[in-house]
């Protein structure tokens, strides 16, 4: 095989790299911007709550693992465990490439599952004042302070696609869609935001 | 648009959910010996009944997990959700319930 599949660390391409300008373009001072966090590591645990494993990996995140829909174990700065499912969860980390190796290990022999899906989905990060405003024009869920605390993650669609979408901070958010359907996002984000570049009337 | 509620999620869109067919339709003991009659029986014959219809939904735009629900076919009103496997539950109260 050739020698030009290998691709170094120095030359990969994050998926949504070629629309940093366009996002940045689309920002607005002080009350939206939009941005990608490139290369972040995303580790998927399954395994069933009560179970042996279930113990071991929630000791080994070092933040346990959440147990019901939208709660977020840990920090977004640090590691974070969002919850998929009543067996499914999503370790979320600055990039650290041991961490699937390390919960594998930790996992060991029993039931379940560690895959390493850092690729598997994008993150874009919306931030300001107005972006619950722009996320509210695609997406179903309440967004509603009351319903979605900081720090509240649930798989809901937006732009028709399903993504993950976390409440990091009180303005800040992290939409997670797939890696594919990242320009889609973005584009559908950027032509979402362009209302608030001008004052309201 | 309905909200259904997902045992594990709570209340969402219908349009993340997947419908199942009817619930309670049981794996034959021994394939093997049914007629061709029985098997299709199994295979393609379903309940199409008018009013409390137990059935099987997947949150696929969710948690990804199955459950069942007892649907009133007439007013598509939702009367209880519970877990795959679980016994179908007894209505006592048709009016109401979470529309």
């Amino acid at each position: 095989m050739a020698n030009d599949t290998l691709i170094k660390n120095e030359t990969r391409v994050s998926p949504a790299a070629h629309l940093y300008q366009e996002m940045a373009d689309a920002s607005v001072p002080g009350a939206l911007s939009l941005s990608e966090v490139a290369f972040s590591t995303k580790v998927s645990v399954r395994c069933a709550p009560g179970s042996a494993g279930f113990d071991a990996v929630a000791t080994a995140t070092g933040v346990g693992l959440p147990q019901k829909v939208g709660e977020v174990r840990g920090e977004v700065d640090t590691v974070a465990v969002l919850w998929l499912g009543p067996d499914e969860f999503l370790v979320a980390a600055p990039e650290d490439a041991q961490l699937a190796a390390k919960l594998d290990q930790t996992l060991g022999e029993n039931p379940g599952q560690v895959v390493d899906l850092s690729a598997n989905r994008s993150v874009l990060e919306l931030t300001g004042a107005k972006a619950p405003l722009v996320l509210r024009k695609s997406c179903p869920a309440d967004l509603h302070p009351r319903a979605f605390a900081v720090n509240h993650a649930i798989t809901t669609s937006l732009a028709n696609i399903p993504v993950l979408l976390w409440r990091t901070g009180e303005e800040s958010w992290r939409i997670m869609p797939r890696a594919s359907f990242t320009e889609h996002t973005v584009r559908w984000l950027i032509d979402a935001m362009i209302e608030f570049r001008t004052e309201t009337i | 648009m309905m909200l259904i509620d997902c045992p594990h999620c709570g209340p969402r869109n219908e349009n993340e959910f997947g419908y199942g067919g009817e619930a309670h339709v049981a794996y034959p003991e021994n394939p093997a010996e049914l007629t061709d009659k029985e098997w299709s029986r199994y295979l393609f014959y379903r309940g199409n009944k008018k009013g409390v219809f137990a059935e099987r939904w997947v949150h696929s735009g969710g948690c990804r997990k199955w459950f069942n629900a007892l649907r009133d076919t007439v007013s598509y009103e939702f009367l209880a959700v519970y877990g795959a496997g679980e016994a179908q539950p007894e209505i006592q109260q048709l009016q109401g319930g979470t529309r």
